[in-house]
């Protein structure tokens, strides 16, 4: 397990978030604490991904307030907020690699953008964030166009960690993976948060990442947080679409 | 300021020691850098370098890997550096550093005549290749149109009449806004010039024969070049980068047929309406200068018009409409079904599409002048 450190890295209190009429949060609190990988499930179409962006700052909320490090971003000035975005690193559900840019370029960005750094270092921590997620370096000068889906997702996760983040967002890491690589994918999240100590912030439908990866589960619906806590506690809940998620017959099937 | 990362000699019996102390991350990386490659320099000839590193109070990457350089670097030159004190923390992630390989080179073009010469040639080699793309197409959209003609009903009249409306009806505005502008411009030059030679009248002469034999339909096709054509590309091109294309291949559907056909259609069908719409703007602007700015009062203006021109002139300009078009649609189908992966291809291709599409229709424009002449219209 991670520390039991208790203190909130993300603070999120009764935030709502309305599309036209339809609202897709409503009043949802959350804390992701400090260390721990905190795995966010719920149906398709509950607003998993709504609530990532919502905390990352790419939807508008209606109302309710988000403090990540413990700053609020809404009334935080610019240059606290670029200081917070440079301590998290966010994998994209599609990786959200930029096309025109090679694998090298691609994880070099942030690096180059934000810190005053030789060539030199940039390709050997380059080269180690990709051993990080389990590429050889030979890909550095690929283009995304030429990498397969697991590959993108890899590159991604360490363009996501080239800035050494405290905190990962991961929006559905394993999802267009095949078992072995899902399962070498949570792995992977494993091992990073215990050597760099991060945070992450898992959307997964993927019960074999819940079980082998995440230290905690949320689960969302109607636009709240209606369960949280670990995964004995899961299994343990009466809630009707808990039972169905956590006992039906693919969960069975990974819990033996 | 607090924090800040240090590496230090410090007292040792043999040999040399260093202690590492502070905050070794990213923010630091290229004070960091600087005081590893100086250590390398202080460490000359010793056989054994003793490193203390638990003084770190927080490593990150950057730090564990700089590290981890120097004693490779140390190690390159015969010398041991010994590394203590490591919490248990960072253990791991010294360990993942230590498995770093060395990166590889980046393959960078090198400019040299030779070099330059083969892209030359490559340019030049790609023309015929254009070309070939261009016939290639035009046979697949007369294939398709041939199974529609046979079936009339796999005509996708929906999209057609979509596409009819982007092309057509909503780009009307711009299109009798620009060419009216044109107009006035003609004839007010026309004017200011013929009058030196008491000929103002003839302007009507001018602005007839220009307007409805040239400037109007090539006007109008550059247009509807830049702005359908690249349209039709874009679409294409972010169609054929998100897979589309071969979804609908897969399902038996034939692109050309659903996609590039009905906007071949449309595009053929608009121009010349377009043109027409274009040429009576140009007619209208040019009369209303010659009235306002030279005098020539509507009723002379129609009575000179009737005389100077004949039904030839806008024969000839309105056969050269659709065939433009068509030279449009298929530079930009083309196009856009070439785009790759990236967002760059993408914009490659949209200004290849209109680059040679203007310079295509221009080049018609100049065969049908040709033949035009020969025939005696």
């Amino acid at each position: 397990m991670a520390q039991q450190n208790s203190d909130a890295i993300i603070r999120v209190r009764d935030i709502t978030v309305q599309f036209g009429s339809t609202r897709v949060l409503d009043g949802l609190d959350l804390d992701v604490r400090r260390g721990e990988i905190l795995g966010f499930v719920g149906p398709s179409g509950a607003g998993k991904s709504v609530l990532t962006r919502t905390i990352i700052g790419l939807v508008p909320k209606i109302a309710g307030r988000i403090e990540v490090f413990g700053v609020d971003l809404d009334t935080a000035e610019q240059a606290t907020r670029r200081a917070v975005e440079r301590r998290w690193g966010i994998l994209f559900q599609q990786g959200a690699l930029f096309s025109s840019l090679t694998v090298r370029q691609n994880i070099q960005f942030p690096v180059r953008e934000n810190l005053k750094v030789s060539q030199r270092l940039l390709d050997e921590i380059m080269v180690a964030k990709l051993g990080m997620v389990g590429l050889r370096p030979e890909v550095a000068d690929r283009y995304p166009s030429e990498l397969s889906g697991g590959m993108i997702k890899r590159v991604a996760l360490a363009r996501a960690l080239a800035l050494d983040p405290e905190l990962v967002f991961l929006d559905e890491p394993t999802s267009g993976l095949d078992p072995i690589g899902a399962g070498d994918f949570d792995e992977l999240v494993r091992t990073l948060q215990r050597t760099l100590g991060l945070t992450v912030f898992m959307v997964t439908h993927d019960l074999d990442s819940l079980y082998t990866a995440c230290d905690r589960i949320a689960v969302l619906g109607n636009g709240k947080i209606i369960a949280a806590g670990s995964m004995a506690d899961m299994q343990a809940s009466q809630h009707p679409w808990l039972r169905q998620y956590f006992h039906g017959k693919r969960a069975r099937a990974v819990m033996g | 300021m607090k924090g800040d990362p240090t590496l230090e000699r410090i007292a040792q019996d043999n040999g040399l020691a260093l202690r590492a102390a502070g905050s070794w991350t990213a923010p630091f990386a290229s004070l960091l850098e600087d005081m590893v490659s100086d250590a390398e320099r202080l460490a000359g000839t010793r056989p054994n370098i003793f490193i203390d590193v638990s003084q770190i109070s927080k490593l990150d990457t950057f730090g564990a890997w700089l590290i981890e350089r120097l004693r490779r670097s140390l190690a390159r030159g015969g010398i041991e550096a010994r590394i203590a004190g490591l919490s248990a923390n960072y253990a791991s992630l010294v360990d993942e550093v230590r498995r770093v390989k060395a990166p590889p080179a980046p393959g960078i073009a090198s400019l040299t005549i030779t070099g330059m010469l083969e892209q030359v040639g490559r340019s030049v080699a790609g023309i015929s290749e254009t070309f070939i793309g261009l016939i290639d197409m035009l046979g697949a959209v007369l294939a398709a149109s041939g199974r529609v003609l046979l079936h009339p009903r796999e005509l996708r009249l929906t999209s057609t009449v979509h596409h009819l409306e982007q092309v057509c009806w909503r780009a009307v505005p711009i299109i009798v806004l620009i060419t009216f502008l044109i107009g006035c411009i003609i004839s007010q030059q026309g004017i200011f010039h013929f009058r030196k030679f008491g000929a103002d009248i003839f302007v009507v002469d001018m602005l007839g024969v220009l307007v409805l034999r040239e400037i109007g339909v090539l006007l109008v096709a550059i247009m509807v070049a830049g702005r359908s054509g690249s349209a039709y590309t874009a679409e294409l091109g972010s169609m054929k980068m998100r897979e589309e294309i071969d979804a609908l291949r897969t399902m038996g559907f034939d692109p050309i047929e659903v996609l590039v056909l009905p906007r071949m259609l449309a595009l053929v069908i608009a121009l010349p309406i377009l043109a027409f719409l274009g040429a009576m703007a140009a007619l209208y602007g040019g009369g209303l200068v010659a009235w306002l700015y030279g005098g020539v009062d509507p009723e002379a203006f129609l009575l000179r018009l009737r005389d100077a021109i004949s039904i030839n002139h806008f024969i000839v300009g309105m056969v050269k409409a659709p065939v433009m078009a068509a030279v449009i649609g298929i530079v930009a189908c083309v196009e856009g079904l070439a785009v790759q992966g990236s967002a760059e291809s993408l914009g490659q291709h949209t200004t290849a599409s209109v680059v040679k599409s203007i310079f295509l229709v221009i080049v018609m424009d100049g065969v049908f002048a040709i033949f035009f002449a020969a025939i005696g219209m």
